[in-house]
């Protein structure tokens, strides 16, 4: 991989975005990267927009990605990933969590495709939703690990070049032993 | 050995690295992982650490210490300085005995809850106090150390001021792990009351000695590769000097544009290697400044430079904004105007607007505090005046609330409160949290009843201090390291400062809290109510 991989991770406050960082970043350091993330703390995590950069490669300078420039952005929660999509480039994917947490003013989901599908002047997104929390909840009864189940789908269908094997020790290190099995499977779930 | 740390994280493994054996400070946004951090270990490593009742009650505690020949590091936010700077400018004339190490993290862009866009650099200059900016973790790591190093050798204090997104940047930091010795360091207190007791005739004598320690620590920032020069001045006409993060986007502008520029980064703010700084300009025809907020070091480069090279063309806050924090975008565009060249559409994206609902901060699910405001404000006459504070409480000033009328610092919405009840004949309902009570909210109560004001106070207390991640506070009975204490009851306090009309309730008795504030409003004196419930996200906790 000769050029930095830029990961935006988004959703709202109390969804797990910094364990999910986490273990990105650790994924990273293992495959031998350069690693830089920066994440938000406090006030935002009180179920306000979350917003977490991670950027992985030979050469790593600022810890967070321009705009334009994410090759990948994740997103927890379906309007912030609509909400994020302004930042999006050419060949920024967005892998966004069929889940919605309702806000005062928030869209349906026919029209937030709408909106993402809307070329304008703009490059056309390319987006995917995936029902990770659902998934999750129906299947292993926890939607909290619905981060494990999208970091899974990505590494699946390889939209982060990053190794399973590199990203299930990472899941190890990160997550404490009591629920590991319960993240290993959800990213197993998602990584099909 | 090399892991990912955040750079509080490094902060704190530096200390320990560096023999620390005291550590204080007050949980703030984006500094608060440190105290915490020292909160979990100190106990196994031999560390004494508390969460102290507020910043200045911290850097005393470290004074103390630091005079009983313990090496101390204090750790707050970057209005923790303001609360503390009484006691922080005396100490740079008594100096140190031990070394003391004062973290102070500030947050452009406000990203915590900010009640200004602070920049602490300012302290650095009116208390002729060392300063040193990390950009990253592993500048966390090395520069606290550094801090000790410069606070043994020169006995002062030494700030180490860092920023959001240096305090919560992650990366893989090279450190040395130290699990301390697992015994609590024991000092002595040698008395010395010439050097720390200050009052004037001596106080002056002290200045002179501060003036002189100064001198000898630019002579030490001039050596130190903290700052240092990246790539080569060589024939170079066109120059960049840098600090803190905004180094990492400067780097990664140039990176991105394809431009091979030297850039001189200062880890010293203060005292400024100003040799250095000559040298860096003296051949150069050009120079941008690329530093956040105020544009301190843009101000020192322009006096260097009337000596230096005085035809040099300086540019500085004249292409980057003095507000809000920069990024790689902005360095770039500043880079563009300074050398005339276009910048690629890269950093230009024509993208769609859109107009969406902002997700502000709300309060948790099953919170106490949605039984306390609409209750207040169901109940309160039309045309109350509500005052605000800091903490979770901070959250009535959003929708669906929207109920604050004012909010500035710490205990500040009762002390407000005080002055609109004596000025006019408008209710006044002022809100505060328990930790903030215990913080600076109790002169304010005393102050209140002392000048026969009589604002209604209501305590949302909450049995924690939650906002800043749930740090233990006087309210509650436990220590930052977990041991048992007094548990001080604020209804208690309340009624040793004099006031008359006190209730304690759970505001899940609305019913309740609505008669008690009716009947408290129409009283003549200062009243407190204490909504004691405990945090949701505790309960839960705890229940597991």
């Amino acid at each position: 991989m000769d050029k930095t991989f830029n990961i935006i991770l988004t959703g709202v406050g109390g969804q797990g975005i910094i364990t999910l960082l986490q273990i990105i970043d650790e994924a990273a350091f293992i495959g031998g990267y350069e690693v830089r993330s920066s994440e938000l703390h406090g006030l935002s995590q009180r179920g306000g927009s979350v917003e977490a950069h991670i950027r992985f490669g030979k050469k790593v300078f600022s810890p967070m990605v321009s705009n334009g420039k994410a090759d990948l952005i994740i997103a927890l929660e379906v309007l912030e990933g609509l909400r994020e999509s302004v930042k999006a480039g050419k060949q920024t994917k967005l892998l966004i969590n069929e889940y919605f947490l309702p806000l005062i003013g928030s869209l349906t989901k026919e029209e937030i495709v709408k909106q993402l599908e809307q070329p304008k002047d703009s490059p056309k997104k390319d987006f995917c939703f995936v029902p990770a929390s659902e998934t999750c909840k129906n299947k292993l009864q926890n939607e909290i690990v619905c981060t494990l189940f999208l970091l899974g789908y990505a590494v699946g269908n390889k939209l982060v070049p990053l190794k399973k094997e590199f990203v299930l020790r990472a899941v190890k290190n990160v997550i404490p032993q009591k629920y590991l099995d319960l993240n290993i499977n959800a990213f197993e779930l998602g990584h099909g | 050995m090399k892991k990912i740390l955040l750079g509080n994280e490094a902060i704190v493994k530096a200390a320990l690295a560096s023999g620390v054996s005291f550590v204080s400070g007050y949980p703030g946004c984006p500094s608060a992982e440190i105290g915490d951090e020292f909160g979990k270990i100190a106990v196994n490593t031999g560390v004494y650490a508390e969460w102290s009742t507020n910043e200045k009650t911290a850097l005393e505690a470290a004074i103390g210490a630091s005079f009983s020949g313990l090496k101390s590091l204090v750790n707050m936010k970057s209005f923790g300085i303001n609360v503390c700077s009484d006691s922080l400018l005396p100490l740079a004339y008594t100096g140190t005995k031990a070394p003391m190490v004062i973290v102070v993290a500030d947050d452009p862009s406000g990203w915590s809850s900010a009640q200004s866009e602070q920049n602490s650099r300012a302290y650095a200059y009116l208390g002729h106090i060392p300063m040193l900016e990390p950009a990253d973790p592993q500048e966390c790591y090395d520069f606290t150390k550094l801090a000790f190093e410069l606070s043994e050798k020169f006995n002062i204090p030494v700030i180490l001021r860092t920023t959001t997104r240096v305090n919560h940047q992650k990366m893989p930091v090279e450190f040395t792990q130290d699990e301390g010795s697992g015994l609590r360091k024991i000092g002595t207190f040698s008395k010395n009351p010439h050097q720390f007791c200050t009052m004037p005739p001596r106080v002056l004598e002290m200045k002179a000695e501060l003036l002189e320690k100064t001198e000898k620590i630019v002579a030490f920032a001039e050596k130190s590769s903290a700052n240092k020069v990246f790539g080569s001045l060589a024939s170079a006409k066109f120059g960049i000097i840098t600090n803190g993060v905004a180094h990492l986007h400067t780097l990664e502008a140039l990176d991105e544009m394809g431009l091979k520029v030297p850039v001189l980064k200062l880890g010293f703010f203060y005292p400024l290697a100003e040799k250095k700084i000559e040298k860096f300009i003296t051949g150069l025809k050009k120079v941008l400044i690329v530093e956040e907020l105020d544009g301190y070091l843009e101000k020192e480069v322009r006096a260097i430079a009337k000596d230096a090279n005085p035809k040099l063309e300086i540019f500085g806050k004249n292409v980057l904004p003095e507000i809000g924090e920069l990024n790689t975008e902005k360095i770039a565009g500043a880079l563009s105007k300074a050398l005339k060249v276009k910048i690629k559409d890269y950093f230009k994206i024509k993208n769609l607007k859109i107009e969406l609902p902002r997700r502000t901060a709300r309060l948790c699910e099953g919170c106490p505090y949605w039984h306390v405001f609409p209750v207040l404000k169901r109940i309160a006459p039309e045309g109350t005046i509500f005052g605000g504070d800091i903490g979770c409480n901070m959250i009535a000033n959003l929708p669906p609330h929207s109920m604050d009328d004012y909010m500035f610092s710490m205990g500040a919405g009762l002390g407000i409160s005080h002055g609109v009840k004596k000025s006019t004949n408008q209710k006044v309902i002022s809100m505060m949290g328990d930790g903030t009570f215990f913080h600076s909210g109790i002169p304010a109560l005393v102050n209140a009843v002392y000048n026969k004001s009589n604002p209604l106070v209501v305590i949302l207390d909450n049995r924690i201090t939650a906002m800043t991640g749930h740090q233990p506070n006087p309210g509650m009975g436990k220590t930052l390291m977990g041991e048992d204490t007094e548990e001080l009851k604020i209804e208690e306090i309340a009624k040793a400062c004099g006031v008359k009309n006190v209730k304690v309730l759970d505001p899940i008795n609305m019913q309740d809290l609505e008669n008690t504030v009716k009947e408290f409003l129409e009283k003549g004196e200062v009243s407190v109510i204490v909504c004691k419930r405990i945090c949701a996200l505790l309960a839960k906790r705890q229940s597991k």
